[in-house]
């Protein structure tokens, strides 16, 4: 009877209890976190209970299909998954200072450790923080109103969170795999790991891998079917390009991940012979998929980061971006070339070498649109009258920074050289130098440019550089040393090490792994400090960096609508024209109803069905997984019954709201940069922007 | 009609100008899924592409294929989609509910035969022990065969919502763009059909 409910959980699986057990250090990490974890969970749930949340939660946000709000979740998601992945950084760092010849966890709960870390970095924080920055930029760049398919939107935000939520919950109840953010079998099979960590691995991935693919195809559709009359692709904003490249490869480079971990749990639940050692099976074929998924991964990733520094730069630098059609053909070479480079994870793994080498040649490749890039965005700076803001010293470091994990990379793209490195700290120098200086610097940086849009309130600057300048050094302690003790031979993903040379580094990087944590904390303090400023920092006006594209003309936050009325795009940075040649802010002659999608518990129904369903299959919980696909299936079939009419709001609500906007802006005197960063910049921009010919 | 020329979508008749934008986004979408699912698909039969050699010693292309059987499934599921484009011709025609539906209803019998026949082979398999668990080359195959058969019974439950559909509500724009969009993945599977019979079957035993 209790096998049937419960499949094969037991009490033992419960993690926090194990402190009853045993109260080592490693116990007590292991099941503080778990614990912790809970009590966290437990204290916003009280939380939105004593503040009466939860009719607000449910109504403005989780049935919510609103694109900004949608983004605002993810990116709330991402940062939520942040927290743990830093954590489990530090814990892993301070591991390594004392891991010569031991170290102070065990060896299984290390291999832990980093396999969550990685996993969570990828897909539940990084991907969250690209699609919700993709998500609330997309329509509002194209003069759009909303996603070409808002419903759906809301059901990937939905798919993702489950994923994340496996995650969670696999810190609480049993535990999850050891065989890395790669997951490679056979380690992670059945003969080896019965477990259920590698089933929580795999449903996390799977369900929140289709979540990414439908962000990908709805961005993609939006960006193609949705822009504003005479926004012709070749005047689309950067950051818009750089999205239609990722959302092309989200829809193309998802389905290699999401085969490899189906095919991965037909071997483990039904004993098929895809990836085993015996009987025919070819992990090979696993370390293909997965890297056909994985390398476009890392564009997928870095290239809105791309977008948002070159919006970064000609902002800051009051310059029309230097080379936009270079940049554009740069960016959709890496998309295409980055389909053809997936064999560079695996160098060491039996190819010929002439194999090797063409693969090689085409990683070598990618530096070249790459390189087109950092020119481009050097010329841009070039000669601009540039604003050092919070946006700009994470620029300075990604520079920097990048470009060093860049030429790391380019080391690693020569089989010959990578032979000699592979599977070492160097590759976690190197990986770590381009995601945390490129990607996360790019969103960070984006998030202080865009608070302002999303939320009507700037971010405080003095925290923020304070802040920046600490992720800066952070990272260059945490892991600038790993390039080091890489080439004296240390490996990755190993619990401990024998040569005392290593030692002085890993103090190094353990104590940097504190200066990030406190760059983390920094985060929180700016949040906080501008939050309680929020009047002198009040920006409603909606353009309080002297922006170039469409979202600057709204008012910040903008309306559930976006636009009183659709733009017509008569050039590149119309915005910008507009200002510089007299008025952006002027009444149309006429208001029409506007037509918005309604609210629905979709996006509920699924978090709840596919974690349901999730948990189910990884604790062999059959009747809950039938019933939870049941519940999922029932639900879309009787929802294709219902007439999805949205609502309607009237030209006369349209008319309010945009005339109040206007006549404000009518009201204020327009701000110069000088005084961008004073209370007097209510979001009123005095343009001094020089209009390319 | 002037608008013939730039109209994307004239098959499915919608009455007003704004539906005919709101269709396309939805099929160009529909579109774009079924590139990603090509994609699924072509992954699939590259994994068997590199596992045809992997028998372990296990029943082999020989022992697995009937080509009897496979001629019948392929005339089904063709035959199908010709039926459904009969539908969709139908729809374009204002051919009325009923001749659609008869249409409609003869493919789906169609499809219904194809998924027997398969079902018997996949029986059978079981009975001379080439079942997935036997070899790298049984898994490959059977994943690849199942994964077009899902499809395909999702196809018929598809099919069978529409059709209450169109009885409850008639022809609105709605389900006229459901139609086309149906009658994509139909064709589509058809296709994918091809490549079975042709690379696993045919040059299985070739
Ligand atoms: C913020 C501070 C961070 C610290 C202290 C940190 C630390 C670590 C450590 C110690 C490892 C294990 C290295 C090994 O295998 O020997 C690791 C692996 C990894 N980290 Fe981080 N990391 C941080 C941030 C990030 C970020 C921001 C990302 C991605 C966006 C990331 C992605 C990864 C990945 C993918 C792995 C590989 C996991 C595996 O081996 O499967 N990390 N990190
Ligand atoms: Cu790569």
């Amino acid at each position: 009877m209790f096998d049937a409910l419960f499949g094969r959980l037991t009490w033992d699986d419960l993690k926090p209890l194990e402190l009853l057990h045993s109260q080592s250090i490693n116990t007590l990490v292991g099941a503080g976190a778990a614990l912790a974890a809970v009590i966290a969970a437990i204290a916003v749930v009280v939380l939105l209970t004593v503040t009466r949340r939860w009719t607000w939660l449910f109504k403005e946000w989780l049935t919510s299909v609103d694109h900004k709000k949608i983004g605002i979740m993810y990116i709330v998601l991402g940062f939520v998954m942040m927290a743990r992945g830093i954590f489990e950084g530090v814990a892993m760092r301070t591991h390594q200072a004392t891991a010569y010849q031991g170290g102070v966890l065990s060896a299984e709960h290390w291999a832990e450790l980093f396999s969550t870390h990685g996993t969570i970095m990828i897909f539940f924080v990084a991907m969250p923080f690209i699609t919700g920055f993709m998500n609330y930029l997309i329509p509002l760049q194209i003069g759009a109103r909303d996603m070409a398919f808002p419903v759906l939107n809301l059901i990937s935000l939905a798919l993702t969170a489950t994923g994340a939520a496996l995650l969670m919950i696999s810190l609480v109840i049993g535990k999850f795999e050891t065989g890395g953010w790669t997951a490679y079998p056979p380690f992670t099979g059945a003969d080896f790991d019965p477990g259920p960590g590698p089933d929580y691995w795999v449903w996390a991935i799977v369900i929140s891998g289709f979540g990414s693919m439908f962000s990908g195809l709805n961005f993609a559709v939006t960006i193609y079917k949705m822009r504003a009359p005479g926004m012709k692709y070749l005047r689309m904003p950067v950051f818009t390009w750089t999205a239609l490249c990722t959302s092309i490869l989200l829809v193309f480079a998802l389905p290699p991940l999401t085969i490899a971990g189906l095919m991965q749990a037909l071997d483990r639940y039904l004993d098929f012979h895809f990836f085993t050692n015996d009987l025919g099976g070819n992990m090979m074929n696993y370390a293909n998929l997965f890297w056909m998924f994985g390398h476009p991964e890392v564009y997928i990733l870095i290239l809105p980061a791309y977008g948002i520094f070159s919006e970064l730069t000609t902002t800051f630098a009051a310059k029309p971006l230097y080379g936009y059609t270079s940049l554009v053909i740069a960016t959709m070479s890496i998309a295409v070339v980055s389909f053809c480079v997936w064999l560079h994870h695996f160098f060491t793994m039996g190819q010929s070498p002439s194999i090797n080498a063409a693969f090689g040649i085409a990683t070598a490749v990618i530096a070249i649109p790459t390189g087109v890039k950092v020119y481009v965005w050097m010329a841009t700076l070039w000669g601009g009258r540039i604003r050092f803001t919070t946006p700009m010293v994470y620029m300075v470091g990604f520079f920097i920074l990048f470009t060093i994990g860049g030429f790391s990379g380019i080391i690693l793209a020569n089989p010959a050289i990578n032979w000699q490195v592979h599977n070492t700290q160097f590759i976690v120098a190197h990986f770590h130098n381009v995601l945390l200086p490129g990607l996360i610097f790019g969103i960070f940086a984006g998030i202080h440019i865009w608070f302002p849009k999303a939320f009507g309130f700037r971010l405080h600057e003095t925290a923020g550089k304070i802040t920046a300048c600490l992720w800066i050094v952070g990272f260059c302690m945490t892991f600038l040393p790993l390039y080091v003790v890489g080439l004296l031979g240390y490996p990755r993903r190993s619990a401990a090490y024998d040569d005392p040379a290593f030692i002085p580094y890993m103090i190094v990087t353990m104590l940097g792994a504190f200066v990030l944590l406190s760059a983390f904390v920094g985060l929180i303090a700016t949040l906080w400090i501008s939050i309680r400023k929020r009047d002198e920092l009040a920006v409603p006006l909606g353009d309080p960096w002297d922006g170039r594209t469409l979202e600057w003309a709204t008012p910040s936050p903008p309306p559930h609508w976006n636009f009183a009325v659709i733009p017509h795009i008569s050039s590149r940075d119309a915005f910008v024209r507009e200002k510089s040649e007299g008025k952006p802010y002027v009444l149309p002659e006429e208001y029409v109803d506007i037509h918005m999608p309604s609210n629905t518990w979709a996006g509920i129904v699924v978090l709840v069905t596919t974690t349901a369903l999730g948990f189910a299959l990884t604790w062999w919980i059959w009747w809950l997984a039938i019933l939870s696909f049941v519940v999922l299936f029932l639900w879309f079939a009787a929802d294709s019954f219902r007439e999805h009419r949205g609502e309607i709001i009237p030209a006369s609500t349209v008319r309010t709201a945009h005339q109040a906007w206007i006549e404000a802006v009518e009201l204020s005197e327009p701000i110069t940069r000088d005084d961008e960063d004073t209370p007097a910049n209510r979001g009123y921009a005095k343009t001094d922007i020089v209009i390319a010919s | 009609m002037s608008e013939q020329g730039t109209n994307p979508h004239p098959g499915m008749n919608l009455g007003y100008d704004g539906g005919e934008k709101a269709a396309e986004v939805t099929i160009f979408g529909f579109w774009t899924f079924l590139m990603s699912d090509l994609v699924t698909f072509g992954l699939v039969f590259a994994v068997f592409g590199t596992m045809t050699g992997a028998t372990a010693g296990g029943p082999g292309p020989e022992e697995v294929t009937d080509l009897r059987s496979i001629a019948i499934q392929t005339a089904l599921l063709l035959g199908s989609s010709f039926a459904f484009s009969w539908a969709s011709l139908s729809m374009k025609y204002h051919g009325g509910r009923l001749h659609m539906l008869g249409f409609l209803a003869l493919a789906a019998t169609s499809a219904l035969g194809f998924l027997i026949f398969e079902l018997i082979d996949l029986l059978h398999l079981v009975e001379i022990g080439a079942v997935p668990q036997r070899s790298g080359y049984l898994s490959a195959l059977w994943a690849l065969v199942c994964l077009h058969g899902l499809h395909v019974a999702g196809g018929l439950l598809w099919m069978g919502g529409m059709t209450l559909q169109i009885l409850l509500f008639g022809l609105t724009d709605q389900i006229k763009s459901r139609v086309t969009r149906m009658g994509l993945y139909w064709h589509f599977l058809d296709i994918v059909w091809v490549g079975i019979f042709s690379m696993v079957y045919l040059a299985g035993v070739a």
